[in-house]
Protein backbone atom coordinates (compact mmCIF):
# COMPACT_ATOMS: atom_id res chain seq x y z
CA UNK A 1 0.00 0.00 0.00
CA UNK A 2 2.80 2.42 0.77
CA UNK A 3 4.55 1.54 -2.40
CA UNK A 4 1.47 2.22 -4.17
CA UNK A 5 0.87 5.77 -2.35
CA UNK A 6 4.62 6.81 -3.40
CA UNK A 7 4.48 5.85 -7.28
CA UNK A 8 1.22 7.84 -7.27
CA UNK A 9 2.74 10.62 -5.21
CA UNK A 10 5.92 10.31 -7.97
CA UNK A 11 3.35 10.16 -10.75
CA UNK A 12 1.57 13.66 -9.51
CA UNK A 13 4.83 14.89 -8.94
CA UNK A 14 5.95 14.41 -13.08
CA UNK A 15 2.66 15.67 -14.12
CA UNK A 16 2.76 18.56 -11.84
CA UNK A 17 6.07 19.73 -12.33
CA UNK A 18 6.22 18.77 -16.27
CA UNK A 19 3.15 21.20 -16.88
CA UNK A 20 5.00 23.81 -15.07
CA UNK A 21 7.58 23.51 -16.81
CA UNK A 22 6.06 24.25 -19.92
CA UNK A 23 3.47 26.63 -18.43
CA UNK A 24 6.80 28.66 -17.02
CA UNK A 25 8.76 28.48 -20.28
CA UNK A 26 5.49 29.47 -22.45
CA UNK A 27 5.26 32.20 -20.55
CA UNK A 28 8.48 33.35 -20.40
CA UNK A 29 8.52 33.47 -24.21
CA UNK A 30 5.46 35.61 -24.21
CA UNK A 31 8.07 38.38 -22.05
CA UNK A 32 10.65 37.64 -24.27
CA UNK A 33 14.25 38.33 -23.62
CA UNK A 34 14.78 39.43 -20.30
CA UNK A 35 18.09 41.03 -21.00
CA UNK A 36 16.82 42.94 -23.84
CA UNK A 37 14.25 43.66 -22.00
CA UNK A 38 16.39 45.01 -18.73
CA UNK A 39 18.36 47.02 -21.07
CA UNK A 40 15.86 49.17 -22.86
CA UNK A 41 13.04 49.78 -20.79
CA UNK A 42 14.41 48.64 -17.06
CA UNK A 43 13.68 46.24 -14.45
CA UNK A 44 10.31 47.45 -13.12
CA UNK A 45 9.09 46.64 -16.81
CA UNK A 46 10.89 43.14 -16.53
CA UNK A 47 8.91 42.53 -13.29
CA UNK A 48 5.35 43.87 -14.24
CA UNK A 49 5.52 42.46 -17.95
CA UNK A 50 6.13 38.68 -16.24
CA UNK A 51 3.31 38.95 -13.44
CA UNK A 52 0.96 39.87 -15.73
CA UNK A 53 1.34 37.12 -18.19
CA UNK A 54 -1.21 34.85 -17.14
CA UNK A 55 0.75 31.48 -17.74
CA UNK A 56 3.11 32.68 -15.31
CA UNK A 57 0.57 32.16 -12.58
CA UNK A 58 -0.66 29.06 -13.29
CA UNK A 59 2.80 28.06 -14.06
CA UNK A 60 3.61 28.52 -10.39
CA UNK A 61 0.33 27.08 -9.17
CA UNK A 62 2.05 24.07 -10.90
CA UNK A 63 4.99 24.36 -9.79
CA UNK A 64 3.54 24.48 -6.24
CA UNK A 65 1.35 21.64 -6.46
CA UNK A 66 4.91 19.50 -7.72
CA UNK A 67 5.90 20.47 -4.33
CA UNK A 68 3.35 19.66 -2.14
CA UNK A 69 3.51 16.18 -4.20
CA UNK A 70 6.89 15.77 -3.20
CA UNK A 71 6.03 16.25 0.48
CA UNK A 72 3.33 13.96 0.01
CA UNK A 73 5.38 11.26 -1.82
CA UNK A 74 8.49 11.60 0.77
CA UNK A 75 6.06 10.81 3.54
CA UNK A 76 4.92 7.66 2.01
CA UNK A 77 8.14 6.44 0.52
CA UNK A 78 11.68 6.83 0.70
CA UNK A 79 13.89 9.40 -0.60
CA UNK A 80 16.16 7.40 -2.39
CA UNK A 81 13.10 6.30 -3.96
CA UNK A 82 11.18 9.21 -4.51
CA UNK A 83 13.71 12.19 -5.59
CA UNK A 84 15.80 10.17 -8.38
CA UNK A 85 12.47 8.34 -10.01
CA UNK A 86 10.75 11.89 -9.99
CA UNK A 87 13.47 13.36 -11.62
CA UNK A 88 14.82 11.67 -14.33
CA UNK A 89 11.14 10.42 -15.43
CA UNK A 90 10.42 14.31 -15.19
CA UNK A 91 13.47 14.74 -17.35
CA UNK A 92 12.34 12.66 -19.98
CA UNK A 93 8.63 13.59 -19.49
CA UNK A 94 9.12 17.44 -20.22
CA UNK A 95 11.13 16.29 -23.89
CA UNK A 96 8.07 15.18 -24.72
CA UNK A 97 5.78 17.49 -23.44
CA UNK A 98 7.84 20.24 -25.07
CA UNK A 99 8.05 19.06 -28.49
CA UNK A 100 4.32 18.70 -28.29
CA UNK A 101 3.22 21.62 -26.59
CA UNK A 102 5.96 24.20 -27.43
CA UNK A 103 7.15 23.03 -30.60
CA UNK A 104 10.57 22.76 -29.64
CA UNK A 105 12.57 20.63 -32.18
CA UNK A 106 13.98 17.81 -29.98
CA UNK A 107 16.82 16.50 -32.28
CA UNK A 108 18.42 13.51 -31.06
CA UNK A 109 21.12 15.62 -29.39
CA UNK A 110 18.46 16.22 -26.99
CA UNK A 111 16.68 12.88 -26.57
CA UNK A 112 20.09 11.85 -26.17
CA UNK A 113 20.95 14.34 -23.74
CA UNK A 114 17.96 13.60 -21.90
CA UNK A 115 18.32 9.60 -21.82
CA UNK A 116 22.04 10.44 -20.21
CA UNK A 117 20.74 12.42 -17.77
CA UNK A 118 18.19 10.21 -17.02
CA UNK A 119 20.24 7.65 -16.37
CA UNK A 120 22.78 9.06 -14.44
CA UNK A 121 20.63 10.70 -11.86
CA UNK A 122 18.92 6.92 -11.28
CA UNK A 123 22.85 5.95 -10.85
CA UNK A 124 23.45 8.61 -8.48
CA UNK A 125 21.04 7.29 -5.99
CA UNK A 126 22.08 3.57 -6.29
CA UNK B 1 -2.47 42.37 -27.66
CA UNK B 2 -0.45 45.89 -27.62
CA UNK B 3 1.46 46.20 -30.53
CA UNK B 4 5.05 47.19 -31.03
CA UNK B 5 6.88 48.78 -33.83
CA UNK B 6 9.62 46.73 -35.46
CA UNK B 7 12.75 47.52 -35.05
CA UNK B 8 15.00 46.74 -38.38
CA UNK B 9 18.43 45.01 -37.68
CA UNK B 10 21.12 47.62 -36.78
CA UNK B 11 23.44 48.03 -39.66
CA UNK B 12 25.45 50.73 -38.11
CA UNK B 13 28.61 49.80 -37.78
CA UNK B 14 29.87 51.49 -34.82
CA UNK B 15 26.47 50.63 -33.09
CA UNK B 16 25.38 51.55 -29.40
CA UNK B 17 25.37 50.37 -26.54
CA UNK B 18 24.99 46.54 -27.54
CA UNK B 19 28.15 46.02 -29.33
CA UNK B 20 30.16 43.30 -28.61
CA UNK B 21 27.40 41.67 -26.57
CA UNK B 22 24.79 40.64 -29.78
CA UNK B 23 25.41 38.22 -32.45
CA UNK B 24 23.35 38.18 -35.25
CA UNK B 25 22.11 34.64 -34.99
CA UNK B 26 20.61 34.72 -32.05
CA UNK B 27 20.45 31.16 -31.16
CA UNK B 28 24.02 31.36 -30.17
CA UNK B 29 24.70 31.69 -26.47
CA UNK B 30 26.77 34.03 -25.92
CA UNK B 31 28.86 34.50 -22.62
CA UNK B 32 26.32 36.44 -20.63
CA UNK B 33 23.49 33.83 -21.18
CA UNK B 34 26.21 30.97 -20.14
CA UNK B 35 26.84 33.24 -16.93
CA UNK B 36 23.01 33.09 -16.61
CA UNK B 37 23.16 29.23 -17.16
CA UNK B 38 26.06 28.73 -14.42
CA UNK B 39 23.74 30.95 -12.30
CA UNK B 40 21.19 28.04 -12.26
CA UNK B 41 23.46 25.38 -11.70
CA UNK B 42 25.08 26.88 -8.84
CA UNK B 43 22.50 29.11 -7.33
CA UNK B 44 20.31 26.27 -6.97
CA UNK B 45 23.38 23.78 -5.01
CA UNK B 46 23.90 26.52 -3.00
CA UNK B 47 20.38 27.45 -1.79
CA UNK B 48 20.02 23.20 -1.46
CA UNK B 49 22.62 22.94 0.27
CA UNK B 50 22.19 26.31 2.62
CA UNK B 51 18.78 25.27 3.31
CA UNK B 52 20.10 21.41 4.38
CA UNK B 53 22.41 23.16 6.80
CA UNK B 54 19.99 25.36 8.25
CA UNK B 55 17.46 22.57 8.66
CA UNK B 56 19.90 20.52 10.17
CA UNK B 57 20.52 23.02 13.16
CA UNK B 58 16.53 23.45 13.92
CA UNK B 59 16.31 19.42 14.45
CA UNK B 60 13.09 17.59 13.44
CA UNK B 61 10.03 19.97 13.55
CA UNK B 62 7.35 18.84 15.69
CA UNK B 63 3.96 18.33 14.60
CA UNK B 64 2.74 19.83 17.96
CA UNK B 65 4.83 23.18 17.02
CA UNK B 66 4.54 23.91 13.68
CA UNK B 67 5.55 27.32 14.26
CA UNK B 68 8.49 26.13 14.29
CA UNK B 69 8.20 25.95 10.65
CA UNK B 70 7.47 29.88 10.39
CA UNK B 71 10.78 30.73 12.92
CA UNK B 72 12.58 28.45 10.76
CA UNK B 73 12.80 31.65 8.09
CA UNK B 74 14.71 33.56 10.93
CA UNK B 75 17.87 30.89 10.66
CA UNK B 76 20.52 32.41 8.80
CA UNK B 77 21.25 29.90 6.85
CA UNK B 78 18.04 29.34 5.96
CA UNK B 79 17.58 32.88 4.70
CA UNK B 80 20.81 32.90 3.12
CA UNK B 81 19.20 29.40 0.99
CA UNK B 82 15.92 31.33 0.12
CA UNK B 83 17.93 34.29 -0.86
CA UNK B 84 20.01 32.05 -3.41
CA UNK B 85 17.21 30.36 -4.67
CA UNK B 86 15.62 32.90 -5.71
CA UNK B 87 18.19 34.23 -6.99
CA UNK B 88 18.21 30.34 -9.00
CA UNK B 89 14.56 30.99 -9.80
CA UNK B 90 15.22 34.87 -11.21
CA UNK B 91 18.23 33.20 -14.16
CA UNK B 92 15.99 30.35 -14.73
CA UNK B 93 13.00 32.34 -15.49
CA UNK B 94 15.56 34.46 -17.21
CA UNK B 95 17.07 31.04 -19.24
CA UNK B 96 13.52 30.08 -20.42
CA UNK B 97 13.19 33.88 -22.04
CA UNK B 98 15.75 32.77 -24.64
CA UNK B 99 15.86 28.97 -25.06
CA UNK B 100 14.12 26.32 -25.15
CA UNK B 101 12.96 24.50 -21.92
CA UNK B 102 14.56 21.19 -23.35
CA UNK B 103 17.80 22.55 -23.97
CA UNK B 104 18.13 24.83 -20.40
CA UNK B 105 16.98 21.70 -18.39
CA UNK B 106 20.26 18.95 -19.12
CA UNK B 107 22.41 21.91 -19.84
CA UNK B 108 21.72 22.92 -15.82
CA UNK B 109 21.71 19.41 -14.50
CA UNK B 110 25.05 19.90 -13.33
CA UNK B 111 24.07 20.95 -9.81
CA UNK B 112 23.11 16.83 -9.25
CA UNK B 113 26.77 16.48 -9.48
CA UNK B 114 27.69 19.68 -7.43
CA UNK B 115 25.09 18.50 -5.09
CA UNK B 116 26.97 14.91 -4.61
CA UNK B 117 30.27 16.52 -4.69
CA UNK B 118 28.93 18.96 -1.97
CA UNK B 119 27.93 15.83 0.37
CA UNK B 120 31.45 14.01 -0.77
CA UNK B 121 33.77 16.91 0.58
CA UNK B 122 31.84 18.76 3.09
CA UNK B 123 30.27 15.46 4.92
CA UNK B 124 33.01 12.83 3.44
CA UNK B 125 29.89 10.88 2.64
CA UNK B 126 31.09 8.27 0.44
CA UNK B 127 30.51 7.89 -3.21
CA UNK B 128 30.15 4.14 -4.77
CA UNK B 129 31.56 3.33 -8.14
CA UNK B 130 28.21 3.34 -9.37
CA UNK B 131 27.32 6.95 -8.33
CA UNK B 132 30.94 8.13 -9.76
CA UNK B 133 29.02 6.71 -12.96
CA UNK B 134 25.83 8.19 -12.81
CA UNK B 135 28.10 11.72 -12.66
CA UNK B 136 30.01 10.97 -15.78
CA UNK B 137 26.55 10.20 -17.23
CA UNK B 138 24.71 13.57 -16.09
CA UNK B 139 28.69 15.46 -17.35
CA UNK B 140 28.08 13.91 -20.40
CA UNK B 141 24.67 14.82 -21.33
CA UNK B 142 25.53 17.82 -20.29
CA UNK B 143 28.18 18.68 -22.66
CA UNK B 144 26.67 17.13 -25.55
CA UNK B 145 23.19 19.50 -25.28
CA UNK B 146 24.94 22.64 -24.50
CA UNK B 147 27.01 22.18 -27.37
CA UNK B 148 23.32 21.80 -29.62
CA UNK B 149 21.38 24.95 -30.42
CA UNK B 150 19.66 26.60 -27.78
CA UNK B 151 16.79 27.97 -29.30
CA UNK B 152 14.94 25.45 -32.13
CA UNK B 153 10.99 26.69 -31.63
CA UNK B 154 10.12 28.38 -35.25
CA UNK B 155 9.98 31.87 -33.42
CA UNK B 156 12.56 34.72 -32.18
CA UNK B 157 12.04 35.71 -28.99
CA UNK B 158 10.41 39.10 -28.48
CA UNK B 159 12.92 42.00 -27.67
CA UNK B 160 15.44 40.62 -29.60
CA UNK B 161 17.09 43.24 -31.92
CA UNK B 162 16.73 40.96 -34.69
CA UNK B 163 12.89 40.08 -34.08
CA UNK B 164 11.18 39.73 -38.00
CA UNK B 165 7.54 41.32 -37.79
CA UNK B 166 5.79 38.92 -38.58
CA UNK B 167 6.52 37.20 -35.50
CA UNK B 168 3.96 39.68 -33.97
CA UNK B 169 1.02 37.60 -35.92
CA UNK B 170 2.55 34.82 -34.69
CA UNK B 171 2.48 36.09 -31.45
CA UNK B 172 -1.36 36.42 -31.50
CA UNK B 173 -2.27 33.08 -32.65
CA UNK B 174 -1.58 31.50 -29.09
Amino acid sequence: MNSLYAWTAIGLIILASTAGDILLSHAMKRVGDVGELWKHRGILAVVSRVMTTPTFAVGLMAMGIAFYSLLFGLSWGNLSLVVPASASLTFVANAVAARIFLHEQVGRRRWIAALLVACGVVLMAV
Amino acid sequence: MERRASRPSSTKPGGDARRSTIKHETTAVTFRKYLVLAGITVFSTAGDSLLARGMKDLGGISLHHPSGLLLAILNPWVTAGILSLLTFFACYMSALSWADLTYVLPATSLSYVLVALVGHFRLHEEISPARWLGIALIAAGVGFVAAGPSLTSSRQPRNSPDAAPNTLSQEAKL
